[in-house]
């Protein structure tokens, strides 16, 4: 490979690179769940996945973020933290922060102690061990409680919550989490058309002052997102750009429709 | 509302309602039991005879074992199956010293060799022999030893994320191979037999009733500070990361907080507590072999907590002291029923009461102290790490 992260970088002069993945293969007892991938997703962009069940979405997200360690390729963040030679909490530490298919909060802590985990701070096991709380973290919480509207259940187990609240404290752990890049996996499952549009619109929100990599299947909600779509199938790319220009290519629409 | 650590779990942790209790606790174990057995005629009703307090020793050396292992188990979630293992290989470094120090009173009036290695035909001292003649030493290996083993065992695997079961099995499989190990009489601790025959520690005589009540009135205060560091590791940030990866682990991760290095720490602690409570077991029984290795034995330690109430500190002592009491009462009485009241027990504490005797208590709300968390969510072991 003579490709380097920053001669894409010179390609697309607009934006810094944020995340870099470049022939990346994973393959699982002989199923290639990515096949030579290769992506770019730019510094402050927001980014649709879609792609039929098994296209290698949330593979993708487990090689990113280091749950998965490809076969081969080269993924990069920041043009030059090699992202397959480090570990969860490593990476997360870098700056990236993911979002489940399925809503995980920490059942047994209270609604403030989730998100004084997912408060930035010190990651360091002794640390932890002595670390005191203070008025600064205090307050940011507080600040979090109240915009998912849960300060009256501050208090409470997590566990305790609703469907619908358990998204929002996710949500709120993602806000306060603060990380450059954000990776949502499916982050409308299971939610009402309502509940749809207000993540919409919270996703777009946070998308100012961060780089997000959607990956959803549902295709309204990707249209009021707005953004640069990749399509993935058999876990590489077919095709790439504005929502119209995927909706209208040949080859999306056979993988789509045609089977 | 000032304090921004009020709002968190960690209210009322240290409050003084709290230290009232412990201290009254501690009280009547460290004091009053003391003067019952010291301070009053022998023949009064209300006398502790001597040949109670050992027995009352042990009971506390159980406590804190128990207390060490709830800190895994039910913080962490890692329920271990090898803490006697530990609680073995403290009490062997006991041994050791309390062996160096018989001198020529054995029977073969070895100064150096205890009288196991003459029989075996010993002709000097095997090195890891050496230093155990000081008091100080041996009490550093009471640390390091099990210490040690915790966190090579737990560094493979924890970073291989071995969990739930199959933690279990190698930990009981890490004990069963330790027994092994020490039942051979070249291993150098005294095969089967053991070490015993104890004369004396740090200069007082280990038969007579004042170093009995002496090693009793030690074992309380370990229990007292060992239930402080447990209190005071899950009430830290700490506690709640691992009650955090208990339940979801990879999320944990993904927060950028090392769950192997948060469950390697806390590993090791557990093995250090139950090392020290090996240690103060030793001479108050007056016997350590191999059969404290036993996988049995690490079971039982298991089921204690499971009944006193896992994740609740309290309960793992207050569990450990109850159900040996049963097994001190019944293998007199009815020595053949031990195991399958044991075994019953095992199942109807969970099946019926899961959250132990301190979930039943606290299902009287009066009995409940405010901002008290409640005990652990029990979950089967094989459920907590699916993601």
């Amino acid at each position: 490979m003579s490709d380097t992260p920053g001669s894409l970088g010179d390609a697309r002069p607009a934006r810094e690179v944020l995340l870099y993945l470049n022939g990346v293969t994973v393959s699982f007892d002989g199923f290639k769940a990515l096949n030579d991938l290769s992506l770019v997703v730019e510094d402050g962009e927001l980014r649709t996945i879609i792609g039929p069940n098994g296209a290698g979405k949330t593979t993708m997200m487990d090689v990113v973020t280091g749950k998965t360690r490809p076969d081969s390729g080269q993924v990069y963040f920041r043009g030059s933290e090699d992202l397959t030679k480090l570990d969860e909490a490593a990476i997360a530490n870098l700056g990236i922060g993911r979002k489940f298919q399925r809503p995980t909060v920490f059942e047994n802590l209270t609604v403030f102690d989730n998100l004084d985990l997912a408060l930035a701070g010190t990651r360091s096991t002794w640390r932890t061990l002595f670390a005191r709380s203070d008025v600064v973290r205090h307050e940011k919480i507080e600040t979090t409680l109240s915009r998912i509207g849960l300060t009256a259940q501050s208090g409470s187990l997590a566990g305790a919550l609703s469907h619908g609240q358990k998204q929002w404290l996710e949500i709120g752990m993602l806000l306060i989490h603060d990380r450059q890049l954000l990776l949502l996996d499916e982050p409308v499952a299971g939610l009402t058309d309502r509940e749809t549009e207000e993540t919409a619109v919270l996703i777009l929100d946070l998308a100012r002052d961060r780089t997000i990599v959607v990956v959803e299947h549902d295709m309204a909600f990707v249209r009021s997102l707005g953004a640069r779509v990749t399509v993935l199938h058999e876990g590489s790319v077919l095709a790439e750009g504005s929502i119209d220009y995927v909706q209208n290519h040949p080859r999306v629409i056979e993988v789509y429709l045609g089977r | 509302m000032s304090d921004p650590t009020e709002i968190s779990s960690t209210r009322g942790a240290w409050g003084p309602s709290f230290w009232i209790k412990f201290v009254a606790t501690g009280l009547v174990l460290a004091v009053v039991v003391p003067l019952l057995n010291r301070g009053i005629s022998p023949n009064s009703f209300a006398a502790v005879p001597d040949y109670l307090v050992p027995l009352l020793g042990k009971y506390v050396c159980y406590a804190i074992l128990a207390l060490s292992l709830d800190l895994i188990w039910g913080y962490a979630g890692i329920l271990s199956l090898g803490q006697g293992a530990f609680f073995a290989l403290g009490g062997y470094c006991m041994g050791m010293y309390l062996m160096r120090q018989i001198g020529t009173r054995g029977v073969y009036q070895n100064p150096i060799l205890p009288d196991f290695m003459v029989f075996l035909q010993y002709k000097e001292l095997p090195w890891f022999w050496y230093g155990f003649d000081h008091f100080a030493w041996a009490l550093l290996m009471i640390v390091l030893v099990p210490g040690a083993l915790a966190f090579i065992f737990g560094w493979l695997a924890f970073r291989s994320r071995v969990s739930g079961v199959y933690l279990s099995i190698i930990t009981q499989a890490m004990t069963y191979a330790l027994l092994l190990a020490f039942f051979r009489n070249d291993m150098g601790f005294g095969g089967n037999n053991g070490l015993t025959d104890y004369k004396d520690i740090v200069g007082w005589d280990v038969h007579s009733p004042a170093t009995r009540l002496g090693l009793y009135i030690v074992s309380v205060v370990g229990l007292g500070a060992a239930y402080l560091i447990c209190r005071y590791v899950t009430r830290s940030k700490l506690g709640r990361v691992l009650l955090a990866l208990r339940d979801a682990e990879s999320r944990v991760r993904f927060l950028g907080y090392s769950t192997t290095n948060a469950k390697l720490l806390v590993f090791t602690l557990s093995a250090v507590l139950a090392g020290i409570a090996g240690a103060l077991y030793v001479p108050q029984v007056g016997i350590i072999n191999p059969s404290e290795f036993s996988p049995g034995n690490s079971i039982e330690i298991a089921i204690w907590v499971s009944v006193g109430g896992r994740g609740t500190l309290v309960g793992a002592a207050i569990g450990a002291v109850l159900v040996n009491l049963g097994k001190t009462w019944l293998t007199g009485a009815f020595p053949d029923t031990w195991l399958f009241v044991l075994g019953a027990l095992f199942v109807v504490s969970t099946l019926v009461f899961p959250r132990g005797i301190v979930g039943l208590i606290h299902q009287f709300r009066w009995l409940r102290p405010r901002g008290e968390p409640t005990p652990a969510e029990d979950k089967p072991i094989a459920a907590e790490e699916q993601a």
